[in-house]
């Protein structure tokens, strides 16, 4: 026999929460070639929507062969849920992300 | 998302744009090398991050109401204590933390209490209270860690008055009081320095506790984008100093080699505007003196 009866359990679901990221009125815009991945506004984010991610180039050399694979973090924006508050914007140490009108 | 920061505490929470408590929660619950369970008492964080059907919370959790987390945390404690001696204990018997989750009105004014009673009898459990000065989700109604001089619903500043006319309530002598082994104030802007702290907390066997400065955007009035910023300036006026008391022993974490004037930080905020005139010159001074006299007194007890 079970003692102890069972309660109501929510369990989280993504598909359920709600998004946030209809709030914005201001949406972060990330300079690529700016970020240098240092992930400060990723700590800070209230929503945790900010993620680094590997992103590839081939960058030609000048000379026109010998093309190499660059690898480098870079901070990317989940809209779904930013809330769009510029805490990102304002905590960049590098100024690599501004905020836009939506 | 982020997943990695997603692991305990989700996105999809309706926390105003730009609030503190969300960084706080991730950080810490991040930190803790064991399953977690959580208790929370109503406030902001209780009734942004479990709107019906939906629960921004992955690990197990509860909240039964404003005065009682401390009670709930240590009977969830004792219960699992209990189970473990029997056959097939839940979890496997495993060693889970149990972690409290309070907003300042439900641990300086409602939740005291409570919270006293658990210190008291020792659970083994972290109580984590996000400080926004304020009862901020039912419309800024003053509590007893609302700064001096604040303008609040309950005490609007005027003609007549300035404001809040009490000083900060000192939890972490009540607390300290209990002879507790750990605890610690933290600060939202230094994350390092708070991740350090849990893990302390974390591992302190028995009863720790964390007061950490989180700032409301809403109705401490001042930009969504600005929290950070705010809960540094704290810092460095030594308005929110940083310290842990490990058994009884002071320690301060950061000496601002020259602190910045308080006004610094009240001018941020909108709740302190009425500071600034002409006619409230001495309460601005009053407030630079209380808080020298807190740092000086905390330098006092770090010897």
């Amino acid at each position: 026999m079970n003692i102890m009866e069972k309660g109501a359990i929510i369990k989280y679901n993504p598909q359920k929460a709600p998004r946030t990221g209809d709030w914005a009125f201001m949406v972060p815009e990330v300079k690529k070639e700016k970020c240098v991945g240092c992930a400060t506004c990723v700590q800070f984010c209230p929503e945790a929507a900010i993620s680094m991610e590997h992103i590839t180039r081939n960058p030609v050399k000048p000379d026109g062969h010998g093309a190499s694979t660059e690898q480098k973090k870079k901070a990317t924006v989940d809209y779904d849920f930013c809330k769009g508050c510029g805490v990102c914007a304002t905590v960049c140490p590098n100024k690599a992300i501004i905020m836009k009108k939506k | 998302m982020n997943q990695e920061l997603n692991k305990n505490f989700a996105s999809g929470h309706s926390a105003c744009a730009g609030c503190g408590f969300p960084t706080i929660v991730r950080t810490i619950l991040n930190e803790s090398k064991y399953p977690v369970v959580v208790a929370n008492a109503t406030g902001c964080l209780e009734v942004t991050s479990t709107l019906y059907p939906f629960t921004a919370w992955k690990v197990p959790y509860i909240h039964s109401a404003f005065e009682n987390a401390g009670a709930t945390i240590s009977g969830i404690e004792r219960a699992y204590k209990a189970l473990k001696k029997k056959k097939n204990p839940p979890a496997g018997g495993k060693k889970i933390k149990f972690v409290a989750f309070s907003g300042d009105g439900g641990t300086f004014d409602i939740g005291l209490q409570a919270l006293s009673g658990a210190l008291e009898r020792g659970h083994d459990f972290v109580y984590v209270v996000y400080d926004n000065g304020g009862y901020m989700n039912t419309g800024n109604q003053r509590s007893s860690a609302t700064p001096y001089g604040a303008n609040t619903e309950t005490t609007p500043a005027g003609s007549k008055t300035i404001g809040k006319i009490e000083t900060r309530k000192n939890l972490m002598e009540i607390v300290n009081a209990h002879g507790i082994n750990y605890l610690a104030q933290a600060n939202v802007a230094y994350l390092p320095d708070l991740k350090m702290k849990a893990q302390k907390a974390f591992e302190t066997k028995g009863p720790s506790f964390l007061l950490v400065f989180s700032p409301c955007t809403n109705n401490w009035k001042f930009p969504t984008s600005q929290y950070v910023n705010i809960a540094k300036l704290a810092t460095e006026t030594n308005f929110w100093p940083l310290y842990e008391i490990e058994k009884g022993k002071y320690k301060i974490n950061k000496i601002i080699e020259n602190p910045k004037p308080i006004a610094e930080f009240l001018k941020t905020q909108g709740r302190f505007k009425h500071l600034f005139e002409k006619k409230n010159r001495k309460v601005l001074e009053n407030i630079q003196e209380m808080v020298d006299e807190e740092w000086n007194r905390l330098v006092n007890l770090n010897k």
